[in-house]
């Protein structure tokens, strides 16, 4: 299933300035075990050591916060858009 | 007074990496939040409770204790408002002593924004900036615009597209580009993140999210200042993003640290309406994953779903204490009615959050009755005046004569005795 992802400043060094790239997986996990595989170190980024998502992480499918959906299972098909976006301050 | 060299560098809060001074505002390793790291020891040297006293009657009193290198660029006239001992609610309340700190009349914009955006303007300026830009539930957008216009600097602000019309009118006015997004305010930040990333601005709440954060310290400085140098019993925080009641803590410690008040004993309450609740609900579940949410509720402007310094305000009000309480929107509009009612001050939606969450935690015996009570009013009420419109008494409508007047108070009274 390849996906569109977008790629946050942060870890364009790691995608070689690149700020989207194409990757491929049935769900999210699948999703990031490949992007580790043509981007090395860019899991450690986005997970702990327990395969959790970063605290500090958003991700989407489809504008959709990942959390809303089914968290590192939530299912990929052809054409989706995934985002990574890192938590943004606001309100008081 | 001489300006200090005071900031040292960025520090990630979570995993202690640094970074030099610049407009970046997340961890590149770990995307936590950076926060600006002083050097106390030269702080310390020189500040006392008599450098700050002579200082300007605003937020840059605290100068030595914010983040800019020269002299503030705007906001001269920004903060040191009023501490409102209140003492009609506090019989309402059925306690002995509440504090009312008011940036409903903050200057220029009504609201606390008006201290971090005069920080963040004046670091833009620093950095070399020539626009400003903010995602914003709308006080930030009123803020944003209004010191972009007196810095000359072009504006864009980003809000969420049902915004009450006091805030958008309230931005408008201003000149800045106005761009109203079909969504919830998380979405209107994550498109903004996306924004940020491509045009080359100062993003207020984005990429000078670490510098513009440092001015909400200075509401909790002046609270202990306003008090006589020392730290409030009890401070009940309205949160949004959860920046606020982190900053108002570091506030405290810092001045213990600095040798200016006593070790605080000051526990810490998060106010959130029940619509979006999720730092409350982290606190009242013992839980130190947020779940975000869906907002619904008549407080715009806490309503964020994703709150980004939500496990750093959880972290506050469990170290110091504290609790936290939700508000339904039937109990916010009752509790801006009972503060225009007993004290002749009217707050915005998130002041009418504050007050019914410190009520409730009164009532559950969580804030004793014989302790001093801070209760964090940040905006005004007429930026949000369409909530209380349905609830208000109708004006007496007559002809401009004495007689009319005369039947028309005889109506009235006939009224009150039935």
């Amino acid at each position: 299933m390849p996906v569109v992802v977008r790629i946050p400043t942060p870890l364009r060094r790691i995608t070689n300035g690149a700020s989207e790239v194409v990757a491929k997986g049935k769900d999210v996990d699948e999703l990031i075990v490949d992007l580790e595989r043509q981007f090395p170190g860019l899991r450690e980024r986005l997970v702990e050591e327990s395969g959790e998502l970063r605290r500090f992480i958003n991700l989407y499918v489809n504008q959709e916060d990942v959390r809303f959906l089914s968290g590192r299972e939530t299912q990929l098909k052809d054409g989706d858009q995934v985002s990574i976006v890192p938590a943004i301050a606001g309100g008081a | 007074m001489e300006p200090l060299s005071n900031v040292r560098g960025l520090t990630c809060q979570e995993c202690k990496r640094s970074y030099p001074v610049s407009p970046v505002h997340v961890c590149e390793f770990c995307f936590g939040p950076l926060a600006v790291d002083y050097d106390y020891a030269a702080i310390r040297r020189v500040l006392t409770r008599a450098r700050i006293a002579s200082g300007p009657p605003s937020i840059w009193r605290y100068r030595d204790l914010l983040p800019i290198d020269g002299e503030p660029a705007v906001g001269g006239h920004v903060g040191f408002t009023p501490l409102v001992r209140a003492r009609n609610l506090a019989d309402e309340l059925g306690v002995r002593e509440v504090y009312l700190k008011n940036d409903s009349v903050c200057h220029p914009t009504w609201s606390f924004k008006d201290r971090v955006v005069a920080v963040a303007t004046t670091k833009a300026i620093e950095f070399g900036f020539d626009t400003m830009a903010c995602a914003s539930t709308g006080n930030l957008a009123n803020s944003v615009a209004a010191h972009a216009a007196l810095a000359r600097l072009h504006a864009y602000v980003f809000i969420p597209a049902d915004l009450e019309a006091g805030k958008v009118l309230g931005t408008q006015v201003y000149a800045p580009v106005l761009v109203t997004v079909e969504g919830t305010y998380d979405e209107v930040n994550r498109l903004c993140s996306e924004i940020a990333d491509r045009y080359h601005w100062a993003f207020a709440n984005i990429n000078l999210r670490a510098f513009y954060a440092e001015g909400s310290k200075t509401y909790g400085y002046e609270i202990a200042e306003q008090l006589g140098w020392r730290a409030p019993a009890h401070v009940v925080v309205p949160c949004a993003g959860g920046s606020l009641i982190t900053k108002i803590w570091k506030a405290l410690q810092e001045l213990h640290a600095l040798g200016l008040i006593e070790r605080p004993a000051t526990r810490m309450y998060a106010a959130q309406a029940e619509g979006c609740g999720p730092i409350v609900t982290m606190v009242k579940r013992d839980s130190d994953v947020l779940v975000p949410v869906k907002p619904r509720t008549i407080a715009k402007s806490l309503a964020i779903g994703n709150p980004a310094d939500g496990y750093q305000a959880y972290r506050v009000v469990k170290d110091s204490g504290g609790a936290a309480e939700h508000a339904t929107d039937e109990e916010i509009v009752e509790a801006m009615a009972l503060l225009a009612r007993t004290e002749g001050i009217f707050v915005e939606t998130a002041g009418g959050v504050t007050l019914a969450a410190t009520r409730k935690l009164i009532e559950q015996g969580r804030i004793p009755r014989d302790e001093p009570i801070v209760v964090c009013i940040t905006g005004s009420g007429l930026k949000t005046a369409e909530v209380m419109e349905s609830r208000l008494a109708q004006p007496v409508r007559i002809g401009p004569s004495l007689s009319a007047f005369d039947r028309a108070l005889a109506d009235l009274k006939s009224i009150t005795r039935a």
